[in-house]
């Protein structure tokens, strides 16, 4: 039961998040580079104020895999990263929390380029 | 019997009325119901990382390495592209829509070389997301070591 209520959080507050991401889009017209840019920014502040712990908390994957959730993570590196190395720390910490990401995405990204063709545009 | 009980242009109108609010809802529905599920297959994958006696630290690596692997090889046999199409934002707004913007032009500008092509585009989308993100981290870190400093 408990492992159920997990999910159905997730998919909850993951399923909002993205809601207001399509509200955005369908309503404001902005570009899908724009929504991602604005949801990132969103999240570092959010997770720098404390606004978005309690949400990760509440929610899990439903609040770290959107990426506010990437944001929230870049914010909590660079504190961790002023804690352990103080004014340097807030430079390395962000990208130190957040690299197997990063790096995972140019990798597969490179390996894809090499592995698939370009899909004709329908 | 062919009766018309409303006129072309009346139904035309009729459609153009009532298509915003639904179309806008579908979307809605789609993107929730879509983002959901890759929420809880993070979910899933975090348990799975706990089950492999995964640390802290680790666990949250293997799920979004796992995540952005699936978002770049659903990108690469052209899959992805369809659920984008169907869910808007409920493919976007999760890593997996990340890793989407890393492989879609990496395999578009293939033909463009290895280097100035997609070396130099595998970034085209993500490089805002990491230069917004990366700065703003800094930026909230700074802030934080100033406030440490002085008051605390």
């Amino acid at each position: 039961m408990d492992t159920f209520l997990m999910f159905a959080k997730a998919f909850v507050v993951g399923g909002l998040i993205c809601v207001v991401g399509q509200l955005l889009m369908s309503l404001t017209k902005l570009t899908s580079a724009r929504i991602l840019v604005l949801f990132v920014v969103l999240g570092v502040f959010l997770g720098a104020l404390g606004i978005y712990k309690p949400l990760v908390d509440f929610a899990g994957a439903g609040a770290t895999v959107p990426l506010t959730g990437f944001g929230y993570n870049l914010a909590v590196g660079a504190f961790e990263g002023v804690q352990k190395y103080g004014f340097w720390g807030a430079f390395t910490g962000g990208i130190t929390r957040n690299a197997a990401g990063i790096a995972a995405a140019i990798l597969f990204g490179l390996l894809n380029a090499l592995i698939f063709k370009p899909h004709a545009k329908s | 019997m062919d009766r018309q009980p409303i006129s072309p242009e009346g139904y035309s109108k009729l459609v153009s009325k009532m298509t915003p609010p639904s179309r806008h809802l579908r979307g809605c529905v789609r993107a929730f119901w879509v983002g959901g599920v890759i929420c809880c297959i993070g979910q899933a994958l975090t348990l799975l990382g706990e089950a492999l006696h995964l640390t802290e630290l680790t666990a949250p690596m293997f799920t979004s390495v796992v995540l952005i692997f699936l978002g770049t090889t659903l990108t690469g046999i052209g899959v992805y592209d369809q659920i984008g199409r169907y869910a808007g934002a409920g493919s976007i707004v999760p890593i997996t829509g990340f890793a989407n913007s890393v492989a879609a032009p990496a395999i578009e500008y293939r033909r463009e070389g290895m280097v100035m092509g997609v070396g130099a585009r595998i970034f085209q989308l993500a490089g805002p997301v990491l230069a917004y993100g990366i700065t703003s981290s800094m930026l909230v870190g700074v802030l934080y070591w100033i406030a440490r400093m002085w008051f605390l």
